[in-house]
This record gives C-alpha cells, structure tokens and sequence, in this order.
C-alpha cells in the first residue's frame, strides 16, 4: 500500500469535456482511494499454461498506444512496484487455445484504487478466448480501473469477454482496446451487470487489409447504477469490416449512456461497419443516452448506425398478456428476449450459460 | 356449457365512438361469424372485447358464465376463458413459443412436464413446421405462418371462447384449411365456442358456421344462418351500409 499522494499530480476529466459528458465523474474523489491491487485467479488448461505469464509496465503499451487520459495515467503509475498487476497471454504463431482463459478479479479490500492490465498478444494465424470476470461484494466502495490490450496478428482470432459483477458499491472506469491486423479477427464482448458506475472506453482498430471486428454488449442498471459505453470502431485499412451490437435496459432510477462513432479513414475504401445499440427504459425514473456518430472521409463503404431508447412497446406486453400471462412475467419475458440476441452472439461457454439466469434474477430484483 | 354472452356493447377508440351497442351470445361449441365490410367495427370488437389497451368501453357488458370481463386485465380474461386469434400478431423478438406457454400453463396452474411433445404434436397437426416453431413469435414468419403460430397457441391453451379476428386474411389457401380445420375440431374436442370475424364467406366453407351476423356502422343489422353467408358472397355488403 501507498499513500494517495501517489496521484497527487492526476487531473481527473470533467464532464465540460466532450467524451466524459454525461458521466458521473464528478462524484469521484480519488483522495478517497489507496494505492492498492485486487485478487486475480486464473483458469487455464494445462496445454496452455506457458502462455500466461505475469509482466511489468514495459510490456505495456506496445500492441496499440492507450489512450492517454487520467486513468491511463493511473494504471500506469500503478503498473510498477507493489501495485503492478499485469497479465501477459501471448499466443505463439499458429496455435490454437481451445479451452478458454478465465481470468476472475475480485476486489476485496474496501477504498483501493486497483489497476489490473491484460495483454492479448496473438501471433500469426494464433487463436485465443480470453474471459475476464470482475466481482466484488456489494459492501466493496473501491476502484477498478483495467486495461486491456489485444494484438491480432495477420489471420490470428482473438475473442475476449469481459463480465462485471461488482458490488453496488464499486467503481470501474475501463479500457478495452484492440489492434487488428491482416485478415484477423477480434470480438470484444461485455456483459455488465454490476458497479455502482461503470464506465468502459472501448476501440477496435483495424490496421490491416481485410481485418474485421465484433463489439457486443449487454447491459442491465437498476438502483442507482450507471453504465456509460464508448465505443469506437476505427477503420484504416481497406476492406475491413467492423460489426457493433449493444443492448442495455436501465430500471429503477439508473442510468445508461451510450456514445458511439464509426471512424473511416482515407485509406479503408471498401470497408464496411454497423453500429447498433438499443435501450430499455423499464421505469419512470430510469434514463439512457444513446449518440451514435459516423465520420467517413472516403467513398465506396457501407455504414449503417441505428440507435433507440424506449419503454417496452405496449402491442408486445398485450400480446403476451392476452395468452394469460401476469403483466410482471410479460415484461421479464420481453426482456429476456431483447437481450437473447446479445447472449445467442457470446461464446457457447458455461460462464455463458449462467448470465441468462443472472439478468432474469437481477429483473425480479428490479420490478 | 358455457356462454359468453355481450350486452349493449358500445365502445370506441379516442373519443370516437365505433361499436353502438352489440347484442350478441356464444355458447359452447357454437360457431358465430360476424361479417361485416371495412369500418364496420370488426377489429374494435375483438379488441375492446380481449382488452386491448387504447379503447375505451362506453357502456354495456362482457360475461363469462356471469363473470364480468370488461372491468378485468387482457390476462385475466385470458384466465377466464377468452382467447383472441390477432388479425396481426406482434413481434416479440427473442421470445419463444414454449417459453410463452410454459409460462400461460403455469398461471392456469397447468403441468408443464410433456410440454414440449405437446408443443410437436400440435403444430404437425396444422403442418407447422418444427423449424418454425422454434423461431422468435412472429418474426421472420410470413402472414400464413403467423396465423398457422396463431391456431398453435389456441389449440395448447385450450380456452372457452376464441375470437378470431380476421384468421383469413393475407392466408394462402392450405394454410387457411388447416387453421379452420383445427379451429372446427376443436369444437367439437374441447366444445370450444368460436366467434370468428371476417370479411369474406371463404373462410366459413372450411369453418362452418352456425350463426351469422351481419356488422355494419357499429352494430348487428342482421343475423341468420349459413345460408346468410351465402347471400352475402352474391349480394355484397351495400344493402348493409
């Protein structure tokens, strides 16, 4: 442990600033927080075990520079000494993990600021799953701030599924970033149940021809949760493909912000990129923000962006109810099918099959 | 023996009045078509009889065997024995058959075990394909395929009264057949009592009916026997209006 002093230079953003509009950064009080680390368990099969190793702030950064900002900064400060915590995966040319990585970070050690890293390096035509689950106890008042980088080389497939299960009580402000060169192909899935705020900064870069990119989410706030989604899916290279699917519902008197922009650079003619994000409000004091923006600087693509935010349409809930079915049961089952399309796209994974059963608990506990 | 019975129904939808007092008895195992042309007051009936939200009841009663339905929930009528066949059923994306009736079985207080076989059974009897059946309801189904989804709810849930509002529309000529057939064997099998409303006599060759009623401006102007169907199909609708 050290002093908070340790941020002593750190100017947290404001929410005068274009991308943190919206946010409840103002609320966060860093002198609060110690220095500090969480827990982290790893899964992986034995075949698998020489590619997980631990690292240190100089192999950080090198697939794709992070984005610079306050948190950025943080982890960085972190990433040496006591409070370093950074998971390498590097995936040797041609190798295919089967089973996938579980990584599971809990934070039990209430007012830490923790800064877990994760480094996804797949080598040439290499394939990986990597899961990382965040969880703490509801009483847990702490800060996660993670990064993940992820490097596909030419042809190699990488798909990383971040779960949060914090506590109510936890913050996280996340990066998830990843690089994709040649004909590769990255999935960057999150569920986000949990946090009391929950920010995740997400970009899909692709570099090289051919490259293309899944970023799918499924959100679920109630209480006075917020979820608050950035996503950018940037397009440098020719015939890339980018595909963006994210699904959340706010109940009680949470929040859900969603701000999106599809990036076509000069060169990535012949690219093609979807953004699609969707929005429950299951009750009157609930409120979600969905902005998706488009910025194309050459011809022969195809884009699309569809956003909307809406309470359960009337004409689905009288259409179940008139086969004689409770009007809290038509709701939860108009809910979980909204969010089917999410779940039906993850990985057929057990740590998959339970988050069905988790979203309809968390909607019991909400209505 | 149960009678559904509607008295001096007078309804309407944002503040116009549409239906001016509908007269009108169902029993068990009985067959009624209510014909009527466009703008008579047809889909409003069905709507305002099943609780759609967006109509309101000016005056008169809904009953099943005496119990009140006008002043009960969609789904409590559905409870009570009523069940509408949409004239266009809605999307409800993600949402599978057999969790809709997993779920209408367990209000009914009906065991679930066997659902599935249940489920197989029916829909070969409309020659609903298994495929189809596995789809989110309604979507990505055609207007014969809705209808034939339609008539596989109908037949699980098992209700007192149906009303069918409009089954033939947009239907191709074998998916029309099995739909009706299923709806006249269940009749007789379960004695269900089938207020079917419609436009063209076409339907009623394949579900016969026992009654007939003639909608117009809001209210039966006439009711007779199958043999009005018939007249209808030569004469038109211009008498009426």
């Amino acid at each position: 442990m050290t002093t908070p002093t340790r941020f002593s230079g750190i100017a947290l953003p404001t929410v005068d600033e274009e991308i943190w509009r919206y946010s409840r950064i103002g609320e966060l009080d860093l002198a609060k927080y110690a220095a500090g680390r969480l827990d982290t368990t790893l899964e992986v099969a034995g075949d698998a075990r020489d590619i997980v190793s631990t690292g240190s702030f100089a192999d950080c950064g090198r697939a794709m520079p992070i984005a610079v900002d306050a948190f950025a900064e943080i982890s960085a400060i972190q990433s040496t000494g006591p409070t370093a915590d950074v998971t390498i995966v590097r995936i040797p040319r041609g190798r295919a993990i089967i089973e996938p990585i579980v990584i599971t970070r809990t934070v039990s050690a209430p007012g830490v600021v923790a800064t877990p890293r994760l480094i996804v390096d797949a080598a040439e035509n290499s394939e990986v799953t990597v899961i990382e689950r965040f969880v703490s106890a509801d009483d847990v008042d702490a800060l996660v701030v993670p990064i993940v980088e992820m490097s596909a080389a030419q042809s190699a497939r990488i798909t990383y599924l971040a779960i949060n299960e914090l506590g109510n009580r936890t913050w996280k402000i996340a990066h998830q970033q990843s690089l994709g060169e040649r004909d590769s192909s990255t999935r960057i899935y999150t569920v986000a149940l949990g946090g009391d705020y929950a920010r995740v900064r997400t970009e899909a870069r692709l570099i090289g021809t051919g490259a293309s990119t899944q970023q799918v989410a499924l959100y679920f706030a109630d209480n006075d949760q917020m979820h608050d989604f950035r996503t950018l899916q940037t397009h440098v290279a020719p015939r890339t493909h980018s595909d963006m699917l994210f699904k959340g519902a706010v109940a009680g008197t949470s929040k859900s912000v969603y701000t999106g922009l599809i990036r076509i650079e000069k060169d990535a003619h012949g690219s093609q990129a979807y953004q699609t994000n969707r929005n429950l409000t299951l009750s009157e004091g609930a409120w979600a923000e969905s902005v998706p923006n488009l910025e194309i600087e050459t011809n022969d693509v195809k884009c699309s962006h569809a956003s909307t935010v809406g309470p359960i349409d009337d004409e689905q809930r009288f259409y179940l109810e008139s086969r004689g079915i409770r009007p809290e049961v038509a709701e939860r089952l108009v809910v979980l099918g909204f969010f089917n399309e999410v779940i039906e796209r993850l990985p057929n994974l057990p740590v998959v099959a339970g988050l069905r059963d988790k979203v309809a608990a968390k909607l019991s506990g909400a209505s | 023996m149960s009678t559904l019975q509607i008295s001096n129904l007078q309804a309407g939808i944002a503040g116009k009045q549409i239906l001016h007092g509908i007269e009108l008895t169902v029993r068990s195992g009985e067959v009624h078509a209510i014909m009527g042309p466009n703008g008579a007051g047809k889909s409003t009936m069905s709507g305002v009889i099943m609780g759609k939200p967006g109509y309101q009841v000016i005056s008169g009663a809904v009953s099943i065997d005496g119990h009140d339905l006008l002043g009960k929930p969609a789904w409590e009528r559905a409870l009570a024995g009523l069940h509408l066949v949409m004239q266009y059923p809605t999307e409800v994306p993600g949402v599978h058959i057999d969790d809709v009736m997993r779920e209408a079985f367990a209000t009914r207080g009906r065991d679930t075990q066997g659902l599935d076989a249940l489920i197989a059974k029916e829909a070969g009897r409309i020659n609903f394909g298994t495929e189809l059946v596995a789809r989110s309801l309604n979507v990505d189904l055609s207007g014969g395929e809705k209808k034939r989804n339609e008539t596989l709810q109908l037949s699980l849930l098992k209700p007192k009264f149906a009303i069918l509002d409009e089954l033939d529309s947009g239907l191709d000529i074998d998916a029309l057949r099995d739909c009706a057939r299923r709806v006249e064997a269940a009749t007789t099998e379960d004695n269900l009592g089938v207020l079917v409303i419609t436009h063209y006599a076409r339907l009623l060759e394949e579900l016969r009916p026992d009654f007939v009623h003639i909608l117009a401006a809001g209210k039966i102007v006439k009711s007779g026997g199958p043999e009005l169907a018939d007249e209808l199909e030569k004469s038109g609708y211009a008498a009426f209006q």
